[in-house]
């Protein structure tokens, strides 16, 4: 019985990470990583900074080439794929970066209308009726259109992240720490979005955060890496794979400590190792 | 940047160690030998890394540069990312290349003049400053007007870019960095630095007529003369094919600086100073070797002619 729930959640699984490592020079900064996370699924990836989330998160859509193992995102081995096919699954992937990472030279209608200019055989009408729609969804009013992303609030630049990234319907949704540097009622208007971009479309959604709040709101399962460098030798760098409710429950002090935000002896730990973090 | 290069590096410093650490254990004299081995590992071990670094430095600029030229020939860029560009090497770039074009055309001239003026050859002049600036000073100064005008700011665009994520963002929307950014940078400066090139001669040619002529009143048929005698279509040409390689070495480089920034503010700092510092060396290393090659082949072409 455990064997075929097994199988079947293999099969089932959009995204599978196998064994996943990535080394960047001397420093190893993730090791051995399995992952697999069903279609529909919102999943929470806690952790430090410095553990490893981006860099997992990156490795999935092959913006960082891993050092050993296997990505796979609907059967297809992500590392195996030469640079068109890659650009073409990426069409399938919305990335939203931690600092939106608009571009700075493109007015915002320009931002959110490249998708579409770089891969749609769209007509102008159409990109423009695409672009205020989707803006108008993520709450900016039509005048932002003409606007560049310097004149804009730290909130509004991310929800045109958010924007930019929903325009092509992507099938997978990562959001690299969306409500960092956000007021606590602007970050419940990202969590608001995530949760309403899913609900309109069963889209699977990772989400990088830092914030329990967050992490609480919009995930189905909740994932929780820990640095290299304050692991056993032998102890597997996820050290938490489950929902909310066994968050709550799990007995591990590292995990309780991160829910709880307690430094606990972190800065004598800190002090010992000589960290900067 | 360089994901095999630490282990490689690491490896090589361990065999060292190991091997030393052998020679000093058959050894009575422990540890004096342990201390001069210490140095002398660390010192092969600094240049081991030097020299690793250096090789894998110029293999990574080797395959960005391939996959410029692949993506070049693969696909035409769009207009939208080629105009910009155009304009920022071809228009923006003329005024203040025509400028240090007439100044280096003038102070030639004053410089040349009182030098011949010594054997009575003021007449040869006009051969002289129009020679030298058609076939080194007019591409050599438009080139490095370029590389800091255009390739320093290329550097730190694209440095920021790269800090701030936009081209991650751009790889992540699917559009390749190479082909999008670099390609456009690449045919601005390669097409245009001819012209940039045919300015700085010009205004020189200009500069240098202005002095001598209005300023010292020399005989303008002998300046003329002697200008037509001393440059010829071959010396054109060679300002212009040196220009070529030079505006593909200016954008090359500052794309290249820019894509491999390091992070923040003095890491953007760095990509464009280093852009221009490695941009004027690459300038002035072709240069030579580009002057020693045509010179052979005009050799080889006209046996009796004098280059």
């Amino acid at each position: 019985m455990m064997i075929e729930q097994l199988l079947d959640q293999e099969q089932e699984s959009i995204v599978n990470v196998e064994k996943l490592s990535v080394t960047f020079g001397s420093q190893e900064v993730l090791q051995d990583i399995t992952l697999k996370i069903p279609p529909g699924q919102t999943l929470a990836l806690l952790g430090e900074s410095g553990c490893g989330k981006t860099v997992l998160m990156k490795s999935i859509i092959g913006l960082v080439k891993p050092t050993n193992g296997k990505i796979e995102f609907d059967g297809e081995n992500i590392n195996r794929l030469n640079e068109r096919q890659l650009s073409r699954m990426r069409l399938r992937f919305g990335f939203i970066f931690q600092n939106a990472a608009l571009f700075d030279s493109m007015t915002i209608g320009q931002n959110v209308a490249f998708p579409l200019r770089q891969h749609g055989r769209f007509s102008d009408n159409q990109i423009r009726e695409m672009v205020l729609s989707r803006l108008s969804e993520v709450g900016l009013p039509d005048s932002v259109v003409f606007k560049k992303p310097a004149e804009l609030s730290g909130g509004m630049r991310k929800r045109v992240g958010l924007a930019r990234a929903l325009i092509m319907n992507p099938e997978l949704i990562m959001y690299d720490e969306p409500t960092t540097g956000l007021d606590p009622i602007m970050s419940d208007v990202i969590n608001e979005l995530i949760l309403r971009t899913r609900s309109r479309n069963p889209v699977t959604s990772i989400v990088v955060t830092h914030d329990m709040h967050t992490a609480r709101k919009v995930a189905d399962r909740i994932v929780m890496l820990i640095p290299r460098q304050r692991l056993d030798p032998d102890e597997n760098q996820i050290i938490f794979d489950g929902s909310v409710k066994e968050l709550d429950n799990c007995r591990d002090r590292r995990v309780q400590q991160f829910v709880n935000g307690e430094a606990g002896e972190r800065l004598m730990e800190m002090r010992a190792n000589g960290h900067d973090h | 940047m360089y994901p095999w290069g630490a282990p490689l590096y690491r490896r090589a410093r361990r065999l060292c160690t190991d091997f030393m650490s052998t020679v000093a254990s058959n050894n009575s004299n422990h540890r004096a030998i342990a201390r001069i081995t210490g140095w002398f590992t660390d010192w092969v071990s600094d240049w081991g890394e030097l020299v690793i670094s250096s090789c894998i430095a110029l293999g990574d600029f080797c395959l960005f540069v391939f996959s410029t030229f692949r993506w070049m020939l693969s696909r035409i860029p769009k207009g939208e990312t080629l105009w910009p560009n155009f304009y920022q090497v071809g228009v923006s770039s003329l005024p203040v290349v025509a400028l240090t074009g007439t100044f280096i055309g003038v102070v030639l001239a004053l410089q040349s003049s009182s030098q011949l003026g010594h054997y009575g050859l003021t007449n040869q002049l006009g051969g002289v400053i129009n020679l030298t600036l058609v076939r080194e000073l007019g591409p050599v100064l438009a080139a490095t007007m370029l590389a800091g005008r255009v390739g320093s700011a290329m550097a730190a665009e694209l440095g920021t870019m790269r800090v701030t994520e936009q081209i991650d963002a751009l790889s992540a929307m699917g559009a390749d960095p190479i082909h999008y950014l670099v390609v456009p940078r690449f045919l601005a400066c390669l097409l245009f630095i001819p012209t940039l090139t045919i300015m700085a001669d010009f205004m020189g040619v200009a500069g240098g007529y202005f002095y001598c002529n209005i300023w010292l009143n020399i005989d303008q048929h002998y300046y003329w003369t002697n200008s037509a005698k001393f440059v010829n279509n071959f010396d054109l040409f060679t300002g212009i094919l040196k220009s070529l390689f030079f505006g593909s070495a200016i954008s090359l480089i500052s794309c290249y600086q820019g894509f491999n920034c390091k992070p923040g503010a003095e890491g953007v700092g760095k990509a464009a100073t280093s852009s221009f510092v490695f941009a004027f060396i690459v300038i002035l290393i072709l240069d030579l070797s580009l002057g020693l090659s045509l010179k052979a082949v005009y050799e080889s072409w006209y046996p009796g002619g004098t280059y």
